[in-house]
């Protein structure tokens, strides 16, 4: 490792990995450290069963009706691809795709007084759910459709709304929808988590909508998508991609200290040795000086021997508990996927139930979420900070990732991934850029 | 005749000849300066093998093996992975033992095992017995043969033992399976409701 590099990379969570490999297919000379024995970091997929009864302190091992230890892939946290989002994008560009197969989630609900409905998924099922009332439903189809049609560069498109300056609110005005349709709306198919969006300009919410729609087009059902063995798959999968393009990996190294000069990074210290470098990335867990606390997350991993009821026994869904419904500031998320997905022993379902923390006792918070899972065999609950950078590396030549959010999709982290692309390289991202620079498929398939 | 799919996964210290083995099996060439493992994403090769066609998805290790830092998903859902030693290298034979043991912690439970001696070209530096390492393969109940991918000599063969001993179909039929994403194609309209 005494050798100069281009980039060192600390941390092997998808975001660093998705740079490394990025940095990787444009030439940049790499090498990828981390400080664990295992690929993912914060975004890995643990496995066998025994480590994530370790890594949570829970006494004794699994029993044995949890099946074999290394038939588990529990995430640590819980997030699912838009269909037709960014980050699938990513895995189309830099073909990634070709080392992971995925799975279409059955279905997406919300919770209504006290009830879960299914989010519908064709204008047939909006038009036969419980969900709105009569008059309610054509009026919705016909925002719906505006929402299709929205072009911000047409002007006949808009009917009079200023993509930047009129507000949501004023377009649910428009459309004379109710506040259940906008809660529903607003929550379920824009997934915002707050209703700060209401008062800021419509754009943003009208492009989520449309890429929630266009996303349930692919595949009809739901618009998420989950890889076979975990979400740990996807960063050793760009982690190969950098690999295949020359960047070196080494696991298992204990990262002693950052060596600067003139308030530039020049290398990176493991073990005594020092490697050298032009750029570094990293998670917040290798720089806790440059990065500040910006929030909680409470996450709770429950194990079941069954799906939730009222889903229709999906072997995977979401499930959004919009914030008033639960007298809160924040929705609470859940995500349920199984055996199906190769991430649990036969017959057992993995439900993973997040929000922001808001207050003392955020066990307390989710308990009415709780109580639509049971019975629980096994909890694991974490509480974790979420850190963005104070550091943005004019200087220091040193890029942080932002922690995972609670967020239930990748948007947030490929707009990070894209930010820091930016400031590293001086010009916009591209994902032309992570195209393969040469044929690396070698016999039949050429 | 049935096409079917399989993985294999090559293994092996760093310049035993992983590359190269594939790469005569795939392309029948030969490069004496071939890099240590960059930029082989996966090859493929089709071999007939009863009343069926053996697709082989070769996996190299993308010089990940170097620090020992191969991921799981390399193993995942292989049907054979192919070990590989250097007969005129000691340690190269000794360290095999370190990727049995690594197969058998990540890789699918019934995986079918090769071990490769390469370099069989170079007998006058040998420093491996064939003997001591056939006695080693038939312990594990490994495929066995000593390979030049210089020279030529039983990479087929190789490739054919594995397939001999790959289950028929339908055997170990696993959990459901996923699918491959795919670029939205704007000729094929999904149904229209």
């Amino acid at each position: 490792m005494n050798e100069e590099y281009d980039v060192i990379v600390l941390g092997t969570g998808l975001t660093e990995c998705i740079l490394s490999g990025i940095m990787s297919v444009n030439g940049k000379k790499v090498l990828h450290m981390d400080r664990n024995s295992y690929y993912g970091g914060e975004s890995a997929s643990i496995t066998p069963l025994e480590d994530l009864y370790k890594r949570f302190n829970i006494p004794g091992s699994p029993p044995e009706c949890m099946g074999r230890g290394r038939d588990w892939n529990v995430d640590l946290i819980p997030k699912f691809l838009m269909a037709n989002g960014q980050l699938v994008k990513m895995l189309l560009f830099t073909e990634v795709t070709r080392y992971l197969d995925f799975k279409v989630i059955e279905g997406s609900f919300v919770y209504k007084g006290g009830k879960i409905y299914k989010v519908p998924s064709t204008e047939a099922e909006a038009l036969t759910s419980s969900l709105m009332g009569m008059f309610e439903k054509r009026r919705f189809k016909k925002f719906l459709s505006y929402v299709a049609n929205f072009d911000e560069n047409d002007s006949k498109t808009l009917e009079c709304v200023d993509p930047k300056k009129t507000t949501m609110r004023d377009v649910y005005k428009k459309f004379d929808l109710g506040q259940d349709v906008i809660d529903f709306t607003g929550h379920a198919l824009a997934l915002y988590r707050t209703d700060e969006y209401l008062d800021q300009p419509c754009l943003e919410t009208i492009n989520r909508i449309k890429l929630y729609s266009e996303s349930l087009a692919r595949y009809g059902k739901s618009p998420y998508l989950y890889p076979l063995y975990g979400l740990g798959e996807l960063p050793q999968g760009f982690a190969r991609l950098s690999a295949i393009y020359g960047g070196t990996y080494m696991l298992n190294k204990p990262i002693e200290e950052l060596v600067m000069e003139n308030g530039k990074i020049v290398g990176v210290k493991s073990e005594g040795e020092v490697a050298r470098c032009k750029q570094l990335i990293c998670d917040p867990s290798y720089v806790s000086d440059r990065v500040t606390k910006v929030g909680q997350v409470i996450r709770v991993i429950c194990i079941l021997s069954h799906p939730i009821k009222n889903t229709n026994d999906a072997n995977s869904c979401q499930i959004i508990i919009p914030q008033n419904q639960v007298n809160r500031k924040s929705d609470i998320y859940v995500c349920m996927i199984s055996y199906a997905h190769n991430v649990a022993a036969q017959g057992k379902y993995i439900a993973i139930v997040s929000t922001t923390v808001e207050t003392n006792d955020p066990e307390r918070e989710i308990k009415p979420v709780l109580e639509l899972l049971e019975p629980i065999e096994q909890k694991f609950v974490s509480i974790s900070d979420m850190y963005a950078p104070t550091d943005v590396g004019t200087d220091s030549q040193i890029f942080i990732s932002r922690t995972y959010d609670p967020t239930t999709h990748f948007e947030t982290t490929c707009n990070d991934i894209k930010d820091i692309y930016k400031r590293m390289m001086g010009s916009e991202f591209d994902f032309e850029e992570m195209k393969r620079k040469k044929s690396d498929i070698f016999g039949e398939d050429q | 005749m049935a096409l079917r799919e399989l993985k294999v996964c090559l293994l092996g210290d760093t310049g035993v000849g992983k590359s190269s083995i594939v790469w005569r099996f795939v392309e029948d060439s030969f490069d004496p300066n071939i890099n240590p493992t960059i930029g082989a994403s996966f090859m493929t090769k089709t071999v007939p093998h009863q009343n069926e066609l053996h697709k082989f998805l070769i996996w190299d290790t993308a010089g990940q093996e170097r620090f020992r830092a191969l991921a799981p998903m390399y193993y995942r859902g292989s049907t054979a992975a192919i070990i590989v030693y250097d007969i005129t290298k000691e340690e190269t034979f000794l360290t095999l033992k370190n990727w049995v043991k690594e197969l058998r912690q990540h890789g699918p439970p019934n995986i079918v095992v090769a071990i490769a001696g390469n370099k069989c070209d170079l007998n006058d530096v040998r420093e491996v017995l064939e003997k001591d390492a056939k006695d080693y393969a038939d312990s594990i109940n490994a495929v066995f043969v000593e390979t030049s991918a210089k020279n030529a000599i039983n990479i087929n063969e190789l490739f054919i033992e594995i397939s001999k001993r790959i289950p028929s179909a339908n055997a170990g039929a696993t959990s459901g399976k996923g699918f491959k994403l795919r670029r939205q194609s704007s000729e094929v309209e999904r149904r229209c409701c």
